[in-house]
């Protein structure tokens, strides 16, 4: 066995005990104030589909900022497909960033570029052939249900069609992971819940999705796995569990 | 790093500037309104230090010897110089290190010389008039300086010199023109400098505002995982291109107005060809075209560079 694929393996098998996400007592403080994170441990496996809740000053984005490795733990260990995010040098991030794909609230959006442009680039990043981006993209489009919209400039399209656009990308490269932060926060419920029938979609199809969000009807309604976070620290995490009213 | 990735970054580099055009046009103007401004004092700036070097170059001192003719002299047998020590002290000049030309002028050529340019038309009668040539005996060296500011030395130097009777100079002349060409020197060091400094001020700024109102876009191609090669490659193209074209529009334009000047002044006051001796354009864009598109060029890759990395720690 060569020394790659025991490292392969190894990784494989941590993967299999802690998750594919696992944040071993993880801390993280800010230069001023109270941790953000404090001293949470949370294991996500593979295939997954976890609800994180909470208020404002919960924790939650930066316990995104922290699995998309823009942020390094104070304490404790962070890791991630295996890696352990604290080791990785600079270089290494954006290769490990192809393994996450990631949604936001303000869909980020190349807004100069048209729909194709904007899937295409995640593709580009990791040097796929021009005929497989020519190959790939469309039929992603057509997954996320935008087909005949690849031509238009992503600003003349409604939220939840950006939200799809967005959806695409981070799905484009095939993740194992895709991070969802408020996907729905600027979208109506229609939309809202046209967006998480494709997360579910996505989820069913073996991609492991961790969606941060307020929305209370939303994770009342799918009966996932809920996180319920506060003040730095996780108060619940229940299977098929619901939004907790703090009031 | 694949061939295709390489001709998409430079693809969109070229993309970028279009796609961005107003902010281009911005950074081309910004940087074209530098370059001329700093083209236009370089190119004054030479010609007007060529003209004290033209004039310094004119500058001679003539150096006379003893001789038995000098009827006022109180020079002593052994100062009276054979024609060899003449042709030895000649030597002598020409090997100073200050000296750039050294020109023997012989009693009779003096003479001629005189009447050709005091009486070109009446030589008949000026001949008549003296039958022996009034400067026999008045042999001397015309010698041109490399460095005008080294006249003193030279002079002293001659003057020292047994057989020479008399040294023609002038001190007032020489350090006038010494004083101006320090002057113009120091003057236009300081004035290109502040000229340069505001230009790459200006110009890395431009490149830097333009770089940071898309830093979203930097963002973006981060989380998706972009190398920061992929992410900065298209936009040091961008700077470069733009610092290209900054560079070379107000060249070009300077280059037509000054050649056009040139001919202007050269045609219509042509009093002033006698004294003033104007540099050709191509001597002085040889180095300004260089050194603009340098510095454009320069800027625009490093305000790139150094702006891209601020946004790269995402």
């Amino acid at each position: 066995m060569t020394k790659r694929e025991l490292s392969w393996r190894k990784r494989e098998q941590f993967i299999e005990e802690k998750g594919v996400i696992f944040l071993d007592n993880v801390t993280k403080v800010y230069s001023k104030g109270n941790p953000a994170l404090n001293g949470i441990t949370l294991k996500i496996g593979k295939g997954e589909f976890v609800f994180i809740v909470g208020d404002s000053g919960s924790g939650k984005s930066t316990l995104i900022r922290l699995l998309l490795r823009e942020l390094t733990a104070s304490n404790g260990s962070v890791y991630v497909m295996g890696s352990d995010l604290a080791n990785l040098k600079h270089r290494q991030i954006p290769k490990f960033r192809r393994n996450l794909g990631v949604v936001f609230q303000d869909f980020r959006l190349l807004n100069d570029r048209n729909v194709y442009e904007n899937v295409a680039f995640a593709q580009r990043i990791i040097e796929t052939p021009a005929n497989e981006i020519r190959r790939n993209v469309p039929t992603i489009l057509a997954t996320v249900g935008l087909a005949g919209k690849y031509k238009a400039k992503t600003n003349q399209l409604s939220g939840g069609e950006q939200q799809r656009v967005a959806l695409a990308r981070a799905l484009v490269n095939k993740p194992a992971i895709l991070l969802a932060d408020e996907p729905t926060g600027n979208l109506d419920p229609k939309n809202s819940w046209e967006i998480m029938m494709l997360l579910e979609e996505i989820n069913q199809s073996g991609t492991t999705v961790l969606v941060v969000t307020h929305n209370r009807e939303i994770v009342n309604a799918m009966h996932k796995r809920v996180v319920t976070m506060k003040r730095g620290i996780i108060i619940s995490d229940e299977e098929g569990g619901e939004y907790i009213d703090e009031d | 790093m694949k061939i295709s990735t390489l001709f998409y970054t430079i693809r969109q580099g070229f993309v970028n500037i279009f796609r961005n055009k107003w902010y281009s046009l911005a950074s081309v103007a910004t940087i074209s309104a530098c370059l001329f401004l700093f083209g236009l004092f370089y190119a004054v700036v030479m010609n007007f230090q060529n003209i004290v070097w033209k004039a310094e170059e004119g500058v001679s001192v003539t150096v006379f010897f003893h001789s038995e003719y000098d009827l006022c002299g109180s020079h002593t047998e052994a100062q009276l110089p054979t024609d060899e020590r003449i042709a030895e002290i000649g030597r002598q000049i020409a090997n100073r290190a200050e000296v750039s030309e050294v020109n023997f002028i012989s009693d009779e050529q003096a003479w001629e010389t005189w009447v050709n340019q005091n009486f070109k038309e009446d030589y008949e009668v000026l001949s008549k008039a003296y039958l022996d040539n009034p400067f026999k005996g008045d042999d001397s060296y015309e010698v041109f300086l490399s460095d005008v500011s080294m006249q003193s030395a030279l002079v002293t130097w001659l003057e020292s010199i047994p057989e020479v009777r008399k040294v023609n100079h002038s001190a007032l002349t020489a350090d006038t023109l010494s004083g101006a060409n320090l002057l113009i020197a120091y003057v236009s060091m300081g004035i290109i400098t502040i000229l340069l400094a505001v230009s790459i001020f200006l110009i890395s700024n431009t490149v830097a505002i333009g770089i940071s109102v898309r830093s979203e876009e930097i963002n973006i191609m981060k989380y998706i995982g972009a190398t920061d090669f992929f992410v900065r490659s298209p936009f040091v193209l961008e700077g470069m291109l733009i610092g290209l074209a900054g560079a070379a529009l107000p060249m070009a334009l300077l280059y037509h107005l000054y050649s056009y000047a040139l001919n202007y002044i050269t045609e219509s006051f042509t009093i002033l060809n006698t004294f003033l001796d104007f540099l050709p354009a191509d001597s002085v864009f040889d180095v300004l075209v260089p050194l603009s598109l340098a510095v454009g060029v320069g800027i625009g890759f490093l305000g790139s560079i150094t702006t891209v990395r601020k946004h790269l720690h995402v």
